[in-house]
């Protein structure tokens, strides 16, 4: 197989490997590394903040972080090629153990996420499905014609809901919502017109009045209060009215480190994990927000460059959805600390403290300079 | 493959992408702008309104409780102390489970469901989280000690200490005194939140509320921050210190107020005692009272409808709320405003054949020895006689010849009809009937009848027991209005008068001197059968100073026509009230009082010792001869 797709490169015998810099020696993206490390170094001192200034937990985040790193490299060294004859298995997986979830998943808060294996390790399977949603499209994209036919997109709309809808009855919207858009992402950057793209999205709207009838108490909850928070304010209301206070509080240069009340005199919920921007919001003010949304504008920025420079379709898709899929992220945890989108779990990138979503950005990292150092350049 | 081979236009696939990645770049760049716009809008536009919520959440106003003016008596007794009180408390946050919570605390120490739903009601009435909210008030020790204890297997609950008012003398002073209650919604509407911010209780009745301001105090601050658990962060921000309540020293005098009440027993009425010279009230007793101390904290429903709903009031209080007719008490003023006004001289008598007619009128008015044979009367009667021997007769005729315009206008003089009382907020004014006043509310004409029942006190005619107890201290001074009133220091403000009288002018010595001649004799002429004064034989006979009294006698139902009062035949609750008032020593005198019997029969027999004790005990021991004489020339000062 690896045969074939070699030969069905256009430019296949006149290429050689890139090795105009000592990176690409190491299959890395220099520039990518710097904002990642100036991000995270950040992220770490707000943290270092956030838990009244301890060591301990910073210590142990930045061992994540570390962890996170080496599978970034590790990740980086494996070619695309690689990642496009494992892919479809990979997915058939990541299904099988989200299946397995139903039936055997360990049930924390409520929602069943985690597939547990005794003594060895606990993972959530939903997780894997962030990076393998984008890729199997990417895979299935790779030989097609683009901009897709009708019967490409049904298949493709397939292997989208198939993990969202096993995610979303877990329940976990959050991840499901997001899981659903970076497969859309897919297929907006596979071209598809922009009739389909506005039939989707008005049969999303008109639909989602019924969508209410199949949430969940607390999820109901969580869309009242975001409409209005004073609804609840000693309950649901709680955590926006208080982010929200520590957020305006800020101002322009804000508190100070460490000297923001909100979050260190524990009014503010969640202040290491979700809502960490806020912290950063009431210490660093207005400036300190810009800052950070500076860096994930570059990273996002490097990521798309990446993509363009791709020789593939598979690369293509892949850097790109990872890319956009990563500043959803930044987008949707900000506009839900700030009060312009509903309340979902989802952390900060590279900023919340936690593992697991760190160690998938980074995998996401590590496959993007994989495409990017893999590259074959014509002479 | 089934399908030919078709090779891709990477070039114009390239190209597609291209346009796809920017126009995407394009709607990331638009959903950061929504960001910065949004922080922007909640940092700089809001950021004003967000830094005082903030600061609000942060900064806890912590109010400081002022500890409420004490109360005491004119020898410094104390009436009214503050002692720290044990409530349990729970904070919702810290509890797993509130009604598991209250299930244990309710096995441990008894928790009634109507406690739980006004504990539910001040739930929901909570500011912010964290906030401890009040289950059960006054525990005793051995609920204290079971809550402590238990403590550690109840998250979230909590012994308070929190200073309240309390009561030593219980029932004694309760109608003198009044209490505080717990602050409910009604109040809340009325009063200044900041200033009730560091108390739960408010001056309700008598005294506590009619000094409510100066017992009150200053609430003090404190500003400190807090977590959101409501844990103090460091020291105060800053501090202002409450200002204690001012003290009272009353009037009142604990050991008479004792003996009015030891005298009254259990029977149902009461004793007000004046000091003419101050006006200062030395006991005011009505009977049965209560234990204000129930209300401090609030009273469970059931012990509040047993003393609501007793046949025999204890919630009211007789002796400035309750209007009886005076009956023959007022005989003394109706012969002074005769005297005045020249319709009555001291040498003028009538034959009094036990009954009196009006002109063109068959109704009989009977005097109180007239017999259905005729017999009875008191004879040849004068004004002198009329008073001690009370005889009625002699009163129809002269209230008759005065009129109605007279008597109301002479009467007014001392304070009848009109609540003088300055510190005594729940008092009312009696009623002196006037043509006016019957026009007004009955719309009817005055009839000559109506006089002839004011001239012995029954009819239309109303006092309080301190009305009655008030004028008497006026005919004690021969004139000099003293105004009822229960404060004798504390307070630096002069007191606002509700209504001022004028003293008694343009009445001539040898007026006086009848008058008060007159109810000596009450008590003390001995000159045999039908000749004694009226209370000479159930007061008269040892006792051991000069006394001026008179008897009252006030009808419950009325007697018809032609019939003889029957004692026997009447329950117990249709029997006449007893009055009985007096005033001592005769040439100089230091204390006024008024004693009313409900249900009590004759005033002379039933009321007079009553009043015998009270003077006794006042006027032949020493220590409170000293002490009232003290208190005189605190009052002058």
């Amino acid at each position: 197989m690896s045969e074939d797709f070699v030969r069905r490169l256009p430019d296949a015998g006149f290429a050689y490997r890139v090795r105009d810099s000592g990176s690409s020696v190491f299959h890395l993206d220099v520039q990518m590394i710097l904002l990642l490390v100036a991000i995270a170094s950040y992220g770490l001192l707000i943290l270092y903040s956030a838990v009244g200034q301890e060591s301990a937990p910073v210590t142990a985040q930045s061992a994540k972080i570390g962890i996170a790193f080496v599978i970034m490299v590790a990740m980086a060294q494996i070619s695309p090629i690689f990642y496009l004859r494992i892919a479809p298995w990979v997915f058939l997986i990541g299904v099988i153990m989200l299946v397995l979830v139903m039936f055997f998943g360990t049930t924390v808060n409520g929602s069943q996420r985690w597939l547990r294996i005794p003594a060895i390790f606990s993972f959530q399977p939903s997780e894997i499905m962030k990076l393998m949603v984008p890729m199997i499209l990417a895979w299935y994209f790779h030989d097609r014609h683009l901009p897709p036919r009708m019967k490409h997109l049904f298949w493709a709309a397939v292997m989208i809901a198939v993990p969202v809808l096993l995610i979303a009855r877990q329940p976990d919207l959050g991840t499901a919502l997001i899981i659903g858009a970076s497969g859309l992402l897919v297929l907006f950057l596979a071209g598809i017109s922009w009739r389909y793209m506005v039939t989707v999205i008005g049969a999303a709207v008109v639909s989602s009045p019924a969508l209410w009838f199949v949430l969940r108490d607390y999820q109901q909850g969580r869309i009242l209060t975001f409409l209005n928070p004073e609804r609840d304010p000693l309950g649901d209301g709680w955590n926006i009215i208080q982010s929200k206070t520590a957020i305006g509080s800020g101002g322009l240069f804000g508190k100070g480190l460490g000297e923001g009340t909100q979050s260190h005199l524990e009014f503010l919920p969640e202040s290491q994990t979700d809502f960490i921007i806020a912290v950063l919001a009431e210490e660093l003010g207005l400036v300190g927000v810009m800052g950070l949304l500076i860096l994930y504008l570059l990273i996002a920025g490097r990521g798309v460059m990446i993509s363009i420079q791709a020789q593939d379709t598979f690369g293509r898709l892949l850097a790109g959805s990872i890319t956009f899929t990563f500043f959803i992220y930044v987008f949707i945890n900000i506009g839900m600390v700030s009060g312009i989108v509903p309340v979902v779990g989802v952390p900060l990138p590279l900023v919340s403290y936690g593992g697991t979503s760190i160690i998938t950005l980074f995998a996401g990292f590590g496959i993007i300079m994989s495409i990017y150092s893999h590259r074959r350049i014509t002479l | 493959m089934a399908e030919p081979l078709v090779l891709k236009d990477h070039s114009g696939e390239s190209q597609v992408y291209f346009e796809r990645i920017v126009q995407g770049f394009g709607f990331l760049l638009l959903l950061t702008l929504l960001l910065v716009a949004r922080m922007f809008y909640l940092q700089i536009v809001q950021h004003d309104v967000y830094s005082t919520l903030s600061d609000q959440n942060r900064i806890q106003v912590q109010s400081l409780s002022p500890v409420r003016g004490l109360i005491y008596d004119r020898n410094g007794e104390l009436i009214a102390d503050n002692i720290p009180s044990q409530r349990v408390t729970i904070t919702k946050e810290l509890v797993d489970d509130l009604d598991e919570t209250i299930t244990a605390l309710d096995k441990l120490i008894g928790i009634s469901p109507s406690q739980i739903e006004s504990f539910k009601r001040r739930l929901a009435r909570r500011q912010r989280p964290y906030e401890s909210v009040p289950i059960l008030f006054r525990l005793t020790e051995e609920e204290n000690a079971k809550v402590s204890v238990n403590k550690n297997a109840m998250p979230g609950v909590e012994v308070e200490a929190k200073l309240v008012r309390h009561y030593p003398m219980a029932e004694l002073m309760a109608h003198a005194v009044g209490s505080v209650r717990r602050i409910n919604e009604d109040d809340a509407k009325r009063i200044n939140a900041i200033d009730y911010s560091g108390t739960d209780h408010i001056g309700k009745i008598g005294i506590e509320k009619y000094y409510e301001n100066e017992l009150l105090g200053k609430v003090g601050y404190r500003r400190v921050e807090t977590d959101a658990r409501g844990q103090i962060m460091g020291a105060p921000l800053d501090q202002t210190d409450p200002v204690p309540g001012n003290d009272l020293v009353l009037h009142v005098d604990t050991g008479l107020q004792q003996a009015a009440s030891d005298a009254l027993g259990d029977r149902r009425g009461t004793v007000v005692a004046i000091d003419p010279r101050s006006g200062g009230i030395l006991a005011l007793v009505s009977k049965p009272s209560y234990d204000p101390n129930l209300f401090v904290t609030g009273i469970d429903f059931k012990t509040y409808a047993s003393l609501r709903d007793s046949i025999d009031v204890p919630l009211f209080n007789r002796a400035t709320q309750s209007q009886y007719q005076p009956g023959s008490t007022i005989k003394p003023f109706i012969g002074l405003t005769g005297l005045v006004t020249g319709m009555a001289k001291a040498d003028f008598a009538i034959e009094d054949p036990g009954w009196f007619k009006l002109p063109n009128n068959q109704r009989l008015y009977r005097d109180w020895n007239w017999k259905k044979t005729g017999s009875g009367g008191h004879g040849l009667v004068n004004l002198d006689k009329a008073i001690y021997r009370s005889c009625n007769v002699y009163f129809y005729q002269l209230a008759t010849k005065l009129g109605v315009d007279r008597i109301h206008e002479h009467l007014t003089l001392f304070g009848f009809g009109i609540n003088t009382a300055i510190d005594l907020p729940e008092a009312r004014s009696g009623l002196l009937p006037s043509r006016e006043w019957k026009l007004g509310t009955r719309n009817e004409p005055w009839y000559p009848g109506d006089t002839v029942n004011i001239g012995i006190g029954q009819g239309d005619i109303l006092v309080t027991p301190l009305q009655l107890a008030s004028a008497v201290a006026i005919l004690a001074n021969r004139g000099r209005v003293v105004v009822p009133r229960m404060l004798l220091a504390g307070v630096e403000p002069a007191l606002p008068y509700r209504q001022r009288l004028a003293d008694v002018e343009l009445v001539p010595d040898h007026v006086w001197d009848l008058i008060i001649g007159a109810m000596e004799k009450v008590v003390h002429r001995n000159e045999g059968y039908g000749e004694n004064g009226t209370a000479w034989a159930y007061i008269g006979r040892d006792i051991k100073y000069r006394m001026a009294g008179k008897s009252g006698t006030a009808q419950v139902v009325g007697i018809a026509q032609g019939e003889e009062y029957d004692e026997e035949l009447l329950n117990e609750r249709q029997k006449e009230h007893a009055w009985f008032v007096a005033f001592a020593p005769v040439d100089d005198p230091v204390i006024a009082l008024a004693v009313l019997l409900e249900n009590g029969g004759g005033g002379s027999r039933f009321a007079s010792p009553i009043a015998r004790d009270v003077l006794d005990y006042y006027l032949l021991n020493e220590r409170y001869r000293v002490a009232a004489n003290q208190a005189v020339r605190t009052f002058n000062e």
